[in-house]
């Protein structure tokens, strides 16, 4: 992944941040120029609370080359309370577990990394709360 | 705008081709559209092709492909929406005939998937770069979600996925073009190896070569190509978020929904009238969730649809005769076109084992991505 277009998601990457229109409070993740939900054009930043529900999920036995090493794993769907959704990966469990419902908080995590000289790409991956 | 029929269609079989080029399959479809129509010219051609630049490195697909068929010269066109590139391929021809810009354009249809590229992350080109394949999701795994979204808010079964399976390559059996045209359990599906849960290997289209194209003109001259042209009534096309976690519901096909809108008002028709039709299945809960959108079954009642006889050949609305993108196989840029055929040999009846009787009306439902595309055609035989 070359250096620029990693350095440029880094903001909602690394803080989540995202945007919430001034015009009908939807919150957009990542921050967009326009609200999806509105067309309004005034949008003020916001942190997204790290934490949330899974709203649907799967565990991906065939991975991207990328992931081999990790499969089987889960990836959820998460609900934050600002209502924004994220795609995750769930870890710290069994996959299997990861159903619909689950409360999960988001934790700063490696994502993945960039061949074998390159750069490692950081995120927020899914934890369950018990 | 003018009327606007489709006179003549010509495609490869759908498999693993690796005696044929990309340009290789184009020239036997393309020839093929011509030699059953008759004509030795064109205005104009459209190709639409999901990513000749990711899987043989070609690009430009518009001259090339028109120098390949000895038309040197002719306006020639590449167009993408991912796997819905065949389907809006189509779309543009339909368009440049009825706005009466051309009296004779090629919509083709092509894709070559296994000379060797990483075809799984080619494919996730057409899902969210940024959220969602760089976190490890793959299409597969998309499907997936909207899956387990269904089985949670409907009570959908993991039978009721191997079910559309089962029924599809029961009628791809009957289609000498398709890739795999063997019979199904439901047992072998069950079985299968997971890919991504709830979706298993057999509910999933697999990787193919394959080129289709279709040859159209306004309605009152077909009668210099053919005596049974096939009217194209209706065109939809819509999108919706690429990332599957910005839409509301994730169990729903928005896309589909109102593409389908589109088509259906323009064709002057509803759902109810719709005789038969071509869905886009490129894993079991896509043709589920399709017939939903298509108002072909109620919201959330698109599950036992295979199981119950519903969508075979005999049922009320016979779904994917063709053997569907599972059977007959997804060469996903050829996909919209191959789908187009079926329905217009259907229309004429000349689909042999798998005709449905005394079909008049029949749709074509293409999408792109985990559905951020969906481009649909209503057709009436005459």
């Amino acid at each position: 992944m070359p250096s620029p277009r990693y350095t440029r998601e880094i903001p909602s990457r690394y803080r989540l941040e995202a945007g919430r229109c001034k015009g009908c409070d939807k919150v957009a993740y990542p921050a967009r120029r326009v609200c999806p939900s509105c067309r309004g054009k005034e949008i003020q930043m916001v942190n997204l609370t790290p934490k949330g529900k899974v709203v649907t999920s799967t565990v991906i036995h065939v991975p991207p080359d990328d992931f081999l090493m990790e499969a089987p794993y889960a990836m959820a769907i998460v609900e934050t309370p600002e209502g924004a959704r994220l795609m995750t990966q769930v870890v710290d469990c069994e996959p299997s577990t990861v159903l619909p419902g689950m409360d999960v908080s988001l934790e700063f995590r490696l994502i993945r990394k960039e061949g074998k000289g390159g750069i490692l790409c950081y995120g927020h991956k899914a934890v369950p709360v018990f | 705008m003018r009327e606007v029929a489709i006179v003549g269609a010509g495609m490869t079989r759908f498999g693993e081709l690796w005696n044929q080029s990309l340009r290789d399959m184009f020239v036997e479809a393309a020839a093929g559209a011509l030699n059953d129509a008759g004509a030795d010219r064109l205005d104009t051609i459209y190709v639409g092709c999901m990513s000749g630049g990711q899987f043989v490195g070609q690009e430009h697909l518009g001259p090339l492909m028109a120098d390949h068929l000895g038309m040197n010269g002719v306006a020639a066109v590449h167009v993408e929406s991912a796997c819905a590139s065949g389907g809006v391929a189509l779309r543009q021809a339909f368009i440049d005939v009825a706005s009466g810009m051309s009296d004779l354009v090629l919509a083709a249809g092509i894709e070559k998937m296994t000379d060797g590229a990483d075809v799984t992350n080619v494919l996730a080109t057409a899902a969210d770069q940024e959220l969602e394949v760089y976190h490890g999701v793959t299409f597969p795994g998309l499907y997936a979600m909207i899956a387990r979204a269904h089985m949670q808010a409907y009570g959908t079964t993991e039978e009721d996925l191997a079910w559309v399976s089962v029924k599809n390559h029961r009628h791809g059996a009957m289609n000498e073009k398709a890739q795999f045209p063997g019979e199904v359990t439901l047992e072998q599906v069950m079985a299968s190896s997971m890919v991504a849960e709830p979706l298993r290997l057999l509910h999933c289209s697999p990787v193919s070569d394959g080129a289709a194209a279709v040859l159209l003109c306004p309605l009152d001259q077909a009668g210099q190509y053919t005596d049974r042209p096939v009217k194209i009534v209706g065109s939809g096309l819509a999108t919706s978020s690429l990332a599957l976690a910005e839409r509301e519901d994730p169990a729903f096909l928005d896309s589909v929904q109102l593409s389908a809108e589109r088509a259906y008002k323009m064709a002057g028709v509803g759902p109810r009238d719709i005789q038969l039709a071509e869905v886009h299945d490129c894993f079991s809960i896509a043709e589920i969730c399709c017939i939903e959108a298509l108002g072909f079954v109620e919201k959330g009642k698109g599950g036992p649809a295979a199981k119950d006889g519903l969508t075979t050949i005999g049922g009320r609305i016979p779904v994917n005769t063709s053997g569907g993108l599972k059977s007959k196989g997804h060469p996903v840029g050829a996909t919209g076109v191959a789908q187009t055929i079926e329905i217009f040999r259907q229309l004429r009846g000349e689909a042999g084992g798998r005709q449905v009787e005394n079909a008049r009306l029949g749709l074509a439902q293409n999408m792109g991505g985990s559905g951020a595309s969906s481009v649909i055609h209503i057709f009436q035989g005459v």
